[in-house]
């Protein structure tokens, strides 16, 4: 009987799943879901907000038990009571936010929870650290096992989270969404990681909503839809657009770029010159920064998250005030840290944080569209409001953005992520403004929105409002603009314009580098 | 591992919650509180059902009850009203109870100031201003102390409570002041003075119904408070500031002028408590008795059990205006002093343990195969 395992062992899959179900009250998350992860591959879980991949990857790490359905592991049926049976199967998880103490080393981060409750009283560290380093070799992961964490770069903790996983003897990963967080340079390393996992035998199963990494990180790729696995595709002979297509269910149209970039002879509608700011800790976290955006113009701003873009857009705002730098708008000096000016001035802003800064989640659609216009007439009667205006007003703006929902009286939180977004942009354009400042506006969205979101913001760019795109994804910085400011540690590392520009070069200016670098 | 998951429940938000739990869950909860009272009477050898209709006798159905019931139901209508109208901008305003004795303060010392002399209307008028005002002046304190300085308003206001009523105490017991009365039995044992008689309130006498004018007020500012919210640019700024401060600083509005200017607001009516309770009832500053009252807090279950909506305050303070009423009116041997009390700190229980239930879904882990 043994040898019998072990030869099935050896042919079949690390891991599979068997019609795998999962249901919640009013919700089925996941529905007859099958595939199947081969010995030394990496298999993608593709699929938009909702689709089903955190429910499965939950089921896959015992944190919940399937309603239908089973997962064999090497060809042998098995049932997870708990996450403690899931790691002792050699089940893995990295996580998209580290589970890291700042304060502790990475031989401390990696002992924590592994050691094996009443084996010993003292943590043999030494022990530890070797072993660390033996996996540093072995899998090239190289990081000091005495380094504390927070000295560590994005990148680097990620590894440590590896690093975790692998120390549990893990042979199948499950990586959620770990590019996220890493410039084009750190997701690069992550790759090669991958495939020297791959190369010894280890199952890695990624779970990503980005096309384009999935083809060029995974083997094969399971598209879920709706809780559902619809098909597992070869990524050899995918393309962006039928990986979409199968994700959403029909033909998408990925908007692209048509080229146009600002109008003859447009004005110079902001312009930007050696902005500082500080962050939220009282340090400095935007140096000298300069941009201009003209009429009609769409400028990105990439970087990765956290090198100066949210302080940027808040200075834009109103909502931070600067320590140094000018800003103009149109021509006039914008100069007081008050959300009420630039309003009046005609910048117009879409921030990240949708929900919880743009909008007021318990009022109504239509007490939202008039959030940056209820002091002026004709919403304002004072003291009052007129709420017939107001009524007005929002059917119609719900009908020229194709605003879904039950009628305008509907709460915000109530909408999809879509129609969240196309709420914020209805009442920032009803605005008519002259620059259009909207934060990572497609974050979060399936694919559909993201289309729709996407012409909106060239629409508001053909009626010759400039537009600052600040934005992490660099597909979509790609697609959308004329010009790309990439950011760094607060500063402008290079300004390139989107026909010179590549996923490449701007990963390098992402990563700290100068133009030089590039070229 | 939580206590909720050990047991094998979880609380998840509720992504909407259908209209009729917003009366369906405070009225459950008002009968869950009188059922877990009933527990209590068993426990004492008192038959519920006998009491809880001895209640209802006492507080709404014999005749003239209805009348006391008015009374105690005044205090209670401004004091919840200044808890709803701060809770519902995220204002944790606990202190009604000091607002509404430095409304008391101003207005018994408005109508003494007056004299014997003044037109009535002028006295009565300028009690309502002043009881307003004293209780906006007290409630400006915790209003700035949180919008500009970040202090947690919750004890600020609840500590000067304390201060009020300390203060109100010594004007009376520990001073020669204005407020205190020096002649006549006044001089031996301490007390306020009385009011003139052109400065106390009118009742309205329906034949069997006495109204107090204090109601009809309160009742007045209730719609008002609801149009003000409504219907209302200001309105509109304190349902957005409340709701979702980032964004109502990112739309250019001042959140932390619009805290101040609603506690204020919410002092306001506190104090003008203060002034009705002079004015109607007792006609003197009282500080033993107003501190014996708590209205101030009482208030505060009036608000949670209407949800903070002002015309629904007016209903909830009549009814729990009603519950106090027979209490004083039963108070003796077979009818334990500390029932009432119980019974409203009961209802606020079951209150704010309904609100969870109108935030929050109970899931049952186990059905979902989630190991506890």
């Amino acid at each position: 009987m043994t040898t019998d395992v072990d030869t099935k062992a050896v042919t079949a899959p690390a891991v599979a799943a068997f019609g795998v179900s999962k249901r919640f009250p009013g919700v089925i998350a996941n529905d007859d879901v099958n595939f199947d992860v081969r010995v030394g591959e990496v298999h993608a879980l593709l699929g938009e907000n909702g689709a089903g991949k955190t429910t499965l990857s939950n089921i896959l790490t015992g944190l919940y038990r399937p309603d239908g359905g089973y997962l064999e592991l090497s060809g042998q049926r098995v049932s997870f009571d708990s996450p403690r049976d899931a790691i002792d199967a050699g089940i893995g998880m990295v996580h998209q936010h580290f589970r890291l103490i700042p304060t502790f080393t990475v031989a401390e981060n990696i002992a924590l929870g592994a050691a094996q409750g009443g084996e010993r009283i003292l943590l043999d560290m030494a022990a530890v650290e070797r072993r660390i380093a033996e996996l540093g070799e072995q899998f090239e992961l190289s990081v000091d096992p005495r380094a504390r964490i927070w000295q560590l770069s994005v990148g680097e903790q990620q590894r440590v989270e590896i690093l975790k996983v692998l120390y549990r003897e893990a042979r199948i990963l499950i990586m959620d969404e770990p590019t996220a967080v890493l410039t084009p340079l750190e997701a690069d390393a992550l790759s090669q990681t991958l495939t020297s996992l791959t190369r010894q035998g280890r199952s890695v199963i990624f779970i990503s909503h980005k096309l384009g990494e999935v083809i060029s990180i995974a083997d094969r790729i399971t598209v879920l839809r709706q809780g559902r696995s619809v098909e597992t595709i070869d990524a050899a002979g995918a393309t962006r657009e039928s990986l979409a297509a199968v994700m959403v269910g029909r033909e998408v149209e990925l908007v692209e770029r048509r080229g146009v970039g600002a109008l003859p002879g447009a004005p110079l509608v902001l312009s930007v010159g050696e902005l500082s700011a500080d962050g939220d800790r009282g340090l400095p976290a935007l140096r000298s920064v300069s941009l201009d955006v003209r009429g009609g113009e769409i400028v990105a701003v990439a970087g990765v998250a956290g090198n100066g873009q949210r302080e940027l857009v808040e200075v834009l705002a109103g909502l931070r005030p600067r320590t140094a730098g000018r800003i103009e708008v149109d021509g006039e000096v914008l100069d007081r840290a008050d959300a009420r000016h630039p309003i009046r001035m005609g910048v117009a802003y879409v921030p990240q944080d949708r929900l919880g800064t743009g909008l007021a989640p318990d009022l109504s659609i239509a007490e939202n569209l008039v959030l940056k216009r209820y002091r002026r007439p004709p919403v304002s009667r004072p003291p009052f409001l007129r709420s017939s205006v107001i009524d007005a007003e929002a059917d119609v703006l719900m009908e020229q953005f194709d605003v879904r929902a039950p009628s305008s009286q509907t709460p915000t939180r109530r909408l999809s992520g879509g129609n969240v977004q196309k709420v914020l942009l209805a009442r920032e354009m009803s605005g008519r403004p002259k620059v259009l400042v909207v934060s990572t506006p497609t974050q979060g969205l399936d694919i559909g929105a993201v289309a729709t979101v996407h012409q909106l913001l060239l629409d508001a760019a053909a009626e010759g409002v400039g537009v600052l795109l600040v934005s992490e994804d660099l597909d979509e910085v790609l697609a959308l603009a004329d010009r790309v400011v990439v950011m760094y540690e607060g500063s402008v590392t290079g300004v390139v314009e989107a026909a010179d520009a590549t996923i490449a070069s701007l990963g390098v200016l992402m990563g700290g580098g100068s133009s030089e670098d590039v070229a | 591992m939580s206590l909720a998951s050990r047991v094998g429940i979880r609380l998840e938000p509720r992504v909407d919650n259908p209209r009729w739990m917003n009366w369906a869950v405070p009225v459950c909860s008002f009968f869950a509180a009188l059922l877990v009272g009933s527990l209590v009477l068993l426990i004492t050898s008192q038959n519920p059902i006998s009491v809880y209709q001895r209640i209802l006798e006492r507080g709404f159905l014999d005749s003239g009850s209805l009348s006391g019931t008015f009374i105690s139901a005044t205090p209670l209508l401004f004091t919840g009203l200044c808890a709803a109208v701060a809770f519902k901008v995220g204002f944790f305003n606990i202190g009604g109870e000091g607002q509404f004795y430095v409304g008391a303060i101003f207005a018994s010392g408005i109508a003494l100031a007056l004299g014997a002399d003044a037109q009535s209307w002028i006295a009565v008028g300028a009690m309502v201003v002043a009881g307003a005002v004293g209780g906006a002046i007290w409630a400006f304190i915790p209003g700035i102390l949180r919008a500009y300085f970040r202090t947690n308003e919750i004890i600020t206001s609840l500590m000067l409570n304390y201060v009020a009523g300390i203060g109100a105490t010594y004007l009376i017991f520990e001073s020669d002041s204005f407020w205190r009365e020096l002649s006549g039995t006044g001089a031996v044992f301490p007390k306020g003075k009385i009011i003139p008689l052109s400065a106390q309130w009118p009742s309205f006498d329906l034949g069997s119904l006495v109204v107090p004018f204090g109601l009809i007020l309160g009742a007045v500012v209730a719609i008002w408070l609801h149009v003000l919210q409504r219907r209302t640019r200001f309105g509109y700024e304190m349902r957005v500031v409340g709701g979702a401060p980032s964004t109502a600083r990112y739309a250019g509005m001042r959140p932390a002028r619009v805290i101040v200017a609603v506690a204020m607001l919410s002092g306001a009516l506190a104090g003008l408590g203060g002034a009705a309770d002079v004015g109607n009832f007792r006609h003197v500053l009282d500080p033993k008795g107003l501190q014996q009252s708590g209205f101030g807090y009482a208030g505060i279950v009036v608000a949670a059990l209407a949800r903070l909506n002002p015309i629904a305050v007016v209903f909830v303070s009549i009814i729990l205006g009603g519950i106090t009423n027979a209490g004083y009116a039963l108070q003796g041997p077979d009818f334990p002093a500390g029932l009432v009390g119980t019974l409203e700190g009961l209802i606020l229980f079951c209150t704010l343990g309904g609100e969870v239930l109108v935030r929050y879904r109970i899931v049952n882990l186990r059905r979902q195969g989630v190991p506890a």
